[in-house]
């Protein structure tokens, strides 16, 4: 019905850009010249007026309507539903508008079948009204604007004003899904520091959350909870597994971008760099599995032979192939802040009669570094919020120790495990989560705000 | 070879002047250079004096900076850029397999045509070619080449205080005497510039022109230069390159006072360029 509307308005808004246009040529008789704005301006103003109001009221619409409706079945049906608790009411309404629209409901009643039929009249009646009001409003908008066509109009202004707007809108849309995250990742993690102390949390060294079941979530007692929450273990955890993944991605992608930009021939650039962006397009779940099942009994198996004791689920597998996941990210990166150093510096070094591989070091990566800097903490702050590959192979254990062969666990791993299967959702141990969330966030942000920063500073010297 | 470049400088010279005054430092023959299929020059012969100043002239895409780029052989950075013909530098072919370009470069110094300074301090930007180059065996050498060539490029009285802030903070024509510093410090025998004044003001073109002029006591100098009346004010020699051909090369008051070629006539009455 409401898609019906839609398209009705958008095929209104065409014959309105049309209409408009016509009668803005026939205003001052096809000497455009005299118009202020030129006639598709004023097509697009018809348009606008005739679309934008009409469009505006059917999302309200349909939320006012659903709360009257709802409002009208709890009123209506009070004695069947004074005895119900609170989410059995909910039920109740929500099977009656699911059985009016013809949707399958497991226990049908007689109250349940009347509301539906009550919900299916109101819905109608709405619905009617709802096509009356639009078709009236996008009527009154189109004969006000088309009205208004005279030659001094500024039909041009309006419609730069609302597309404008338009922009406005998307961009906003954006921003406030962001501030919309971040405010819910704080009031959770406020709840959680409510159980668990923000200090036990941040600095505590045992994590088993596990068995926050026995003495369980909201119940326990906040002393109870705090011997669990120990987040120092996951942190560390991160950590080991970021350092090795950065000590495989910082050499490799930086040696690739210099050999790429400076080294390679046109010809095999073209081909080798799209080979490795695709590197970056592979799933993380791919490499996921390809480190569980791949590296990880690799590492094993080599370690085993050399008499070392590894665990099947390493801090080293996951790292390594985390390493080789993120090359792209740096190189690419690299590549970017190393081309962006002028040729003119290379010439001038090698007019001196230094080599390439001089120039390379004393003038173009100096040159580079603070880019290159930045590229790096973007490629760190990509590896501390990775999770698939970390889920598949660094393991649940949360062990404090910085030996890459044991099992570690990290801070995104223990968020899924968190937060998989049923919860309850306020106990201790899914708020552990969004607490947990909001330290990678700030982490991240961090991270991000520093490399973007330092990328500023560094454009300001070529510029 | 000896006797071909004799004949080259009666040709070009009239008789009853001092060329022979001046041994030849630097030769070009019959030197072609092409970027892809597109030929930028032709059968190019000219003598480069010693301790003289030769400005190349010509019209924009004439091949000048072209051929510049020849002697120090910076078109090898170019991939599609394929030279032949002959270059020799006191006597020896510049393009022989045997000549390391990284040595070679050190005796031909290069000027470009925008300043570019290295993002590093004005003591760095110095002493960059004597450090790759392994020059001063000690710091006190190193500091000692840095002053001497700061101040051969007539820069040392204006940075001696501040040697260790960036060279990227100097004003355009301080940036490019740093560059000329930075070019003398590994003690080239001849220093190319590809049209060193282009980027700069009236005034800082004129310290560049007189330092020019005093570098010749020690210098070689090959200038490109779009200014006819800097090639007139600076330098010896001239050479006249149009669509990727020397048309006329001599002594500059020759050239300008009473050119042989109607091109070049031309050119320096200001009808084509």
């Amino acid at each position: 019905m409401s898609l019906t509307l839609f398209l009705i308005v958008i095929i209104a808004a065409f014959a309105a850009y049309g209409m408009g246009r016509k009668r803005a040529y026939a205003v001052v008789d096809g000497a455009v010249t005299k118009l202020h704005s030129r006639p598709s301006y004023h097509g697009f103003y018809t348009a606008i007026f005739t679309a934008l109001p009409a469009m505006l009221i059917m999302p309200l619409w349909n939320v006012i309507a659903q709360r009257m409706i709802d409002g009208a079945i709890r009123s209506n049906f009070s004695n069947a539903l004074d005895q119900m608790t609170t989410p059995q009411v909910e039920a109740f309404v929500r099977d009656a508008l699911a059985i009016a629209n013809g949707g399958v409901v497991s226990f049908r009643d007689e109250a349940k079948e009347q509301a539906a039929q009550l919900v299916a009249s109101l819905q109608a009646t709405s619905s009617l009204l709802l096509s009356i009001c639009i078709c009236a409003l996008a009527l009154a908008g189109f004969f006000y604007a088309f009205r208004q066509i005279t030659p001094v109009k500024r039909a041009r202004h309006v419609v730069e004003r609302v597309i404008r707007g338009g922009l406005i809108a998307c961009a906003a849309v954006a921003i406030f899904t962001t501030i919309g995250i971040v405010f819910s990742l704080i009031f959770e993690s406020l709840r959680f520091f409510g159980q668990v102390s923000i200090f036990d949390f941040l600095f505590g060294i045992h994590w088993s959350p596990q068995s926050a079941f026995e003495a369980a979530g909201s119940d326990a007692s906040s002393a109870d909870n705090s011997i669990v929450f120990g987040a120092v273990p996951l942190f560390a955890g991160t950590l080991l597994i970021t350092l090795i993944a950065m000590s495989v991605a910082a050499p490799i992608g930086l040696m690739s971008a210099i050999y790429l930009s400076d080294y390679a021939s046109d010809r095999f650039r073209a081909v080798a760099k799209p080979l490795l962006e695709i590197l970056a397009g592979v799933p993380t779940v791919v490499y996921g599995f390809f480190a569980a099942l791949t590296v990880a009994p690799a590492i094993r198996g080599w370690g085993e032979s050399i008499g070392l004791s590894v665990s099947s689920e390493s801090a080293l597998a996951a790292g390594l192939v985390m390493g080789i996941m993120i090359i792209p990210f740096v190189s690419s990166l690299s590549d970017d802040v190393i081309n962006a150093v002028p040729q003119s510096l290379r010439d001038g070094s090698a007019g001196l009669g230094a080599t390439k591989s001089e120039t390379i070091r004393r003038v173009v990566l100096p040159a580079a570094l603070p880019g290159i800097v930045s590229a790096m903490l973007l490629a760190v702050s990509r590896a501390v919020g990775e999770t698939m590959i970390v889920v598949m192979a660094a393991g649940l254990a949360a062990n404090l120790t910085i030996n890459p062969l044991e099992a570690v666990t990290t801070v995104t791993v223990q968020i899924v495990t968190l937060l998989v299967g049923d919860q309850e959702f306020d106990s201790a141990k899914t708020l552990a989560a969004f607490a947990l969330g909001l330290v990678l966030f700030v982490i991240t942000l961090c991270l991000n705000v520093i490399a973007l920063r330092v990328v500023q500073k560094y454009r300001e010297q070529y510029d | 070879m000896d006797a071909n470049a004799e004949t080259n400088a009666v040709q070009s010279l009239p008789t009853g002047q001092d060329a022979s005054a001046h041994e030849l430092k630097m030769q070009a023959e019959k030197v072609c250079v092409s970027y892809g299929d597109k030929q930028a020059l032709f059968d190019v012969d000219l003598d480069i004096k010693a301790k003289q100043v030769t400005a190349l002239i010509g019209p924009s895409g004439c091949g000048k900076s072209t051929f510049l780029r020849c002697l120090n052989r910076m078109n090898d950075t170019i991939d599609i850029c394929s030279v032949s013909g002959r270059i020799t530098l006191d006597g020896r072919d510049i393009y022989d397999e045997a000549v390391d370009v990284v040595e070679l470069r050190a005796d031909v110094g290069m000027v470009f045509q925008k300043p570019n300074p290295f993002p590093k301090s004005i003591f760095e930007n110095v002493a960059y070619g004597p450090r790759i180059h392994g020059l001063a065996g000690s710091k006190a050498e190193l500091e000692e080449i840095v002053v001497s060539s700061l101040k051969k490029a007539g820069l040392f009285e204006e940075v001696k205080d501040r040697l260790m802030e960036p060279g990227t903070g100097l004003s355009g024509g301080q940036q490019q005497r740093l560059c000329i510093a930075r070019a003398i410090a590994v003690s080239p025998s001849v220093i190319l510039m590809d049209e060193p004044c282009s980027a700069l003001d009236p005034i800082a073109t004129a310290i560049v022109e007189e330092l020019i002029d005093e570098l010749r006591a020690n210098y070689t100098i090959v200038i490109v230069t779009h200014s006819m009346q800097q090639a007139a004010r600076v330098s010896q020699e001239t050479a006249f390159f149009h669509l990727g051909k020397l048309v006329e090369t001599g002594r500059t008051d020759d050239i300008f006072t009473n050119p042989k070629d109607p091109r070049t006539e031309s050119y320096i009455t200001g009808r084509i360029g």
